[in-house]
């Protein structure tokens, strides 16, 4: 049971934005009304984030990766089960690497 | 419309959330073991699944994590992967007015995905008690507090090596995530925008973060500009 500073601050912190993030639509966005531009912008922003995140991260894992990501899409599209598609995706994967790949 | 914020809705709040709880269930290991793995003890991580209590910002988060703890860069990726809370928070405006003091400031805190779309399916349907939603979110809470210090004890007990293939759990949450995301081909060009970005300045930046927020941001601008720049003659 010990609390490293740094993690402390780093949680702390995103504890931080994460509340100000969802206090804002109440506080803020309901008086302002956002433009069609930001509210689109906030509407593309999830999707495109991890988009962001997930081509990286996948690239650099190399052809397991590719695999590895496209049976997780297949599967989460087909089922729409995301335990379902989790399972597939690191068993595609872990094939993949113990194959070589 | 009256609003009303009675403890029969935070029973029947706890139940309609109940059956939800299983879905976070994989969500919550991957952030328990990503975080042991990570070098966070166990207070820490549960500290942080309390406070944060979003799954997608604490997996990008860990995944980014270094030691000593990234502060700058946990913060911007939860504020990046948190900032569609925002939207949220309008939809809610009026059963968030009914609750008092802290009741207040709690739901507001804990505006989630699951919670958000069962008070709408709620006022839809034309019922408003806003105790539905804080009995809806204790439940999601409460299991995500279990899960994750489930997923962390596991981790602990069989420490996997760093690039062990179930860490590939990881990035698959998110590719799994971009299913129920993808809302047509619209998508296709904001996406791919993101994609290329963050590729090209993943060999620029020295954050890995700020790589991903760029490239966020730069599909997301072209989203909404692609979006409203059709429609601003008529609207």
């Amino acid at each position: 049971m010990n609390l490293d500073p740094f993690s402390l601050a780093a949680i702390l912190a995103m504890a931080a934005v994460t509340f100000a993030a969802r206090a804002s639509g109440y506080l803020l966005l309901r008086r302002l009304r956002p433009s069609p531009f930001l509210r689109a912008f906030l509407e593309h922003l999830p999707g495109t984030l991890f988009v962001a995140f997930v081509t990286p991260a996948l690239v650099r894992e190399g052809w397991a990766g590719v695999i590895g990501g496209a049976a997780t899409l297949l599967v989460m599209r087909a089922s729409a089960s995301s335990p379902l598609a989790l399972f597939s995706g690191v068993a595609a994967f872990w094939v993949a690497r113990a194959g070589g790949l | 419309m009256q609003v009303v914020a009675t403890r029969a809705g935070f029973v029947r709040g706890l139940r309609l959330a109940a059956p939800l709880t299983l879905g976070l269930v994989p969500f919550g290991l991957v952030v328990g073991v990503l975080a042991e793995a990570q070098g966070l003890s166990a207070a820490e991580q549960a500290l942080m699944s309390a406070l944060v209590f979003a799954g997608a910002a604490q997996i990008l988060a860990l995944e980014l994590w270094a030691d000593p703890a990234p502060v700058i860069s946990a913060a911007l990726a939860a504020l990046a992967v948190n900032l569609r809370f925002a939207l949220m928070g309008p939809h809610l405006a009026a059963w968030f007015d009914a609750l008092r003091g802290w009741r207040r400031w709690l739901a507001v805190g804990s505006i989630v995905d699951h919670a958000w779309a069962l008070a709408i399916a709620e006022m839809r349907a034309g019922r408003h008690d806003a105790g539905v939603y804080l009995g809806a979110v204790a439940a999601l809470w409460l299991a995500w507090l279990a899960t994750t210090a489930v997923g962390h004890a596991l981790g602990a007990l069989v420490s996997l090596p760093p690039d062990h293939p179930l860490f590939f759990a990881a990035p698959a949450c998110f590719v799994a995530l971009l299913v129920p995301l993808w809302r047509g081909r619209r998508e296709a060009l904001p996406w791919a925008v993101a994609a290329a970005a963050a590729l090209a300045l993943g060999f620029l930046l020295p954050q890995p973060a700020l790589a991903v927020v760029c490239g966020a941001v730069a599909g997301s601008l072209v989203g909404a500009w692609v979006e409203t720049s059709g429609r601003s003659g008529t609207a």
